[in-house]
């Protein structure tokens, strides 16, 4: 059955353009994707992103049982800090790419994807061998994303907290809009700098129209599910499901700065060998030099003519106005600057691997 | 949405409108509406004869990309060229957008073609993913 967030009937009142994903009713466009993306660029963007899954995980064993199931160090975070992590199954695959969130001294919470809450959610509880509390707040709990350069003028007409104390990968719990202890972080998929809200659902109306009235005289728009891909697309951040899955190690995925070879999880000899021997495919970004859009599937050549890999997603870039993609390619092609071609529909086009972010960041 | 009287409509969401010694051929406001912001008209087929519901060329949207077909058998004597360099004109105008200028091989052909409010009729009755 398809689920809605608290935010549906704003979306049929704006009369947004609906579609499933995740298993949820989501809008994937407002006025336009085109309009959209510059929006959230140029002046600021509003998102509901409440079908991503909110999982706290309490007590004394709480840190061991984070620590074994994902790559990055959660050891090394204080209260108030957010960490981007992978969960790996034992051959090293991608289970999900998540958020960890230090609450508390022994509190945390962990942001995964809508569409692997319940495969998460069993890999947590198989792995709780000693015996973390765990609370899967996923059906309470909205996600509100604010983005873009005008997100902390918008944001601070709501609360008397000073926003920009916040740093990039931080939070606070703090009151906003009349509502306590809101987890307010300085966090986003989009490149353009902004706060994620974790508002409890009945608040989350609210919420939404307070964001919009505040954000009026910075011409705020919502921003929908089609927009968020273009931008997180110029970024060069992965999309689960696309550019990684559980066949896909952290390595492959360009993934090993959050990967952590000084403490124990699961998966963790598979990458070491791997990294020892060195991946034989990588993710890389890919910039079309002649008009075409890559998208998912299309194959990856060599100038020789021969497979060496594959478009994993990909778009037209909003600000580029060139075709703009991830993929995985054969690793003696993954070198920056590297003249690739891209089939694209039978027509053979000129590409080239690309550093990334294809767009500069604007987060400060 | 809006469906023009004096154009006639194929299942596959183009329009094609008579003209004296030619006709022009596009993308109906469903089509546009549901491809979204459009980047590219691809269109290959300049003096080519092709069949009908054959392809005669591409439209590339953000999101997705979609086959355009020929509602006549007929040959491409003209591409517009205003969507070469701004191809958001479709989703702006999409009948004052014509997309190709073909010769019309058969008269038949128009028979199996939709009126309007046969159009409209099989967009109520099959809103896609909307």
């Amino acid at each position: 059955m398809m689920k809605n967030t608290a935010l549906a009937a704003i979306h049929q009142s704006l009369n947004a353009k609906m579609a499933p994903f995740a298993g949820y009713n989501m809008p994937i466009q407002y006025s336009g994707i085109i309009e959209e993306h510059k929006t959230v660029r140029n002046q600021v963007g509003i998102f509901d992103v409440s079908h991503m899954g909110e999982f706290f995980v309490k007590g004394p064993d709480a840190l061991d049982l984070i620590q074994r199931i994902t790559t990055n160090d959660a050891s090394t975070l204080y209260i108030g800090q957010v960490q981007y992590s992978c969960m790996t199954n034992e051959r090293g695959g991608i289970i999900d790419d998540l958020l960890v969130y230090r609450l508390d001294l022994e509190i945390y919470m962990l942001v995964v994807n809508a569409s692997n809450i319940e495969k998460d959610w069993n890999w947590l509880v198989d792995n709780n061998h000693k015996n973390a509390e765990l609370v899967d707040r996923s059906d309470e709990l909205s996600l509100i994303s604010v983005q873009g350069p005008y997100a902390v003028d918008t944001l601070q007409r709501l609360t008397s907290y000073q926003l920009n104390l916040i740093p990039y990968y931080h939070f606070r719990e703090l009151m906003l809009n009349g509502i306590p202890g809101m987890i307010v972080s300085n966090t986003g998929y989009t490149g353009a700098g902004g706060f994620e809200l974790y508002v409890p659902n009945h608040s989350a109306v609210a919420l939404w129209k307070a964001i919009m009235t505040a954000g009026s005289s910075y011409h705020i728009q919502p921003i929908g599910l089609g927009a968020r891909d273009t931008l997180r697309l110029e970024m060069g951040y992965c999309l689960y499901g696309n550019d990684i899955d559980d066949h896909a190690t952290p390595l492959e995925a360009g993934l090993g700065w959050i990967t952590k070879f000084n403490k124990v999880f699961n998966g963790k000899e598979v990458l070491q060998e791997q990294k020892m021997a060195g991946a034989k495919l990588k993710l890389v970004g890919i910039r079309m030099k002649e008009r075409g859009i890559p998208r998912y599937g299309y194959r990856i050549l060599n100038t020789d003519g021969e497979p060496i890999g594959a478009i994993t997603s990909g778009t037209q870039s909003p600000t580029l106005k060139t075709g703009i993609a991830l993929g995985y390619v054969a690793a003696d092609a993954a070198a920056t600057g590297t003249n690739v071609l891209v089939d694209i529909r039978g027509q053979l086009l000129s590409a080239c691997v690309s550093k990334m972010p294809f767009v500069q960041s604007q987060i400060k | 949405m809006n469906y023009p009287e004096h154009l006639f409509y194929t299942q596959d969401h183009e329009w094609i409108s008579f003209e004296q010694d030619h006709a022009l051929i596009g993308i109906t406001d469903f089509a546009q509406k549901e491809l979204g912001d459009i980047v590219y008209v691809d269109i290959p087929s300049l003096d080519k004869i092709i069949a009908k519901e054959a392809i005669f060329g591409t439209v590339e949207a953000v999101k997705t990309v979609s086959d355009l077909f020929m509602p006549v058998n007929g040959k491409v004597i003209a591409i517009n060229p205003l969507l070469e360099t701004n191809p958001e004109l479709v989703n702006q105008d999409p009948y004052g957008s014509w997309m190709i200028k073909v010769l019309v091989t058969s008269a038949s052909d128009r028979e199996s073609l939709l009126n309007a409010e046969q159009y409209q009729a099989l967009i109520v009755s099959n809103p896609s993913s909307h």
